[in-house]
């Protein structure tokens, strides 16, 4: 077996955990992947509920299905076999 | 003897002065120092629900106590402060085939009375606010159930400098609008998007102490 489909297949593998355990470690986000996260807040005269939003990255279901699909598209890349080429 | 009719006329001046200070509709402002006011959206859509806020509010409503009836106002929110927390999506929405923020920059709703006014507590009254909406750039008429709170005295207390005295009025409200109507994708990508976009605000306004 080429060495290089043993380091892709390798690789994919170690992609695909990273990218599960990322989104597992970032709460299990099972909406859309967020880039700022709304956080409520209170005015205590008025008790206005408002949202304000920190600068944070939380993957979503679109990160770990992107992902996924990226480390098991390089995975099946490897079974490809070269064309052989007949010269007789 | 003429200088007891000049005295009456005198009292009932100031009497008179001081009952139109107290009776007249006060402009609250609802750009506020604190930035509180928003306006907070919702579409269902695949996944989970689109929601977000447009934060960057103006306007003023005029309001009296004695006249609740006759409130009137105008909130403008800029369309460019439409906020989602994912940034792609914010990019789409801001963009022409949404609320085309860039040709049309407001979004607003003007109001000229309050009608089914009911008292529900001191100070705080529940009424339906009938007005023009305007979104990407169409304007409709429509009716909001909104609630007033009155706070009086509290414009200074809530900027720790009570020294200044002043009023605070908190609107609030809910509607929903079809997208369609706005000329937001009508008809397209109903099974992915709603049509209804339901919009929530809650509102403060304040006059400081003339």
């Amino acid at each position: 077996m080429d060495s290089w489909r043993v380091l892709v297949r390798g690789a994919s593998v170690i992609g695909i955990l990273f990218v599960f355990s990322f989104w597992s470690a970032k709460g299990y986000n099972r909406g859309w992947s967020q880039n700022q996260v709304p956080v409520k807040n209170i005015d205590p005269v008025t008790e206005i509920e408002f949202t304000t939003f920190q600068k944070r990255f939380i993957p979503g279901l679109d990160y770990l299905a992107g992902g996924t699909a990226l480390g098991l598209t390089l995975f099946a890349v490897t079974f490809l076999r070269r064309r052989s080429h007949n010269l007789s | 003897m003429s200088a007891i009719p000049t005295t009456l006329r005198s009292i009932a001046f100031a009497g008179f002065t001081i009952v139109s200070a107290i009776a007249s509709p006060k402009t609250f402002d609802l750009q506020d120092p604190k930035g509180v006011n928003a306006i907070q959206f919702k579409l269902d859509s695949i996944l989970e629900p689109i929601a977000g806020t447009a934060g960057a509010i103006t306007g003023t409503v005029t309001f009296d106590p004695s006249a609740i009836e006759a409130t009137n106002g105008k909130v403008s929110a800029a369309a460019a402060s439409i906020v989602v927390p994912n940034a792609k999506m914010n990019e789409h929405l801001l963009g022409a085939s949404w609320v085309d923020a860039a040709k049309h920059p407001e979004i607003s709703f003007a109001f000229t009375s309050l009608t089914d006014v009911k008292s529900v507590g001191a100070n705080k009254w529940t009424a339906t606010a009938a007005g023009q909406f305007s979104l990407k750039g169409v304007t409709k008429e429509i009716t909001v159930p909104v609630s007033l709170t009155y706070l009086e005295g509290q414009f200074g207390t809530r900027l720790n400098k009570p020294e200044l005295g002043g009023d605070l009025l908190v609107v609030r409200g809910e509607f929903s609008v079809a997208r369609g109507d706005y000329g937001i994708k009508p008809g397209e990508s109903e099974d992915k998007v709603a049509p209804v976009i339901q919009l929530t605000f809650a509102l403060v306004g304040g006059a400081p102490k003339s």
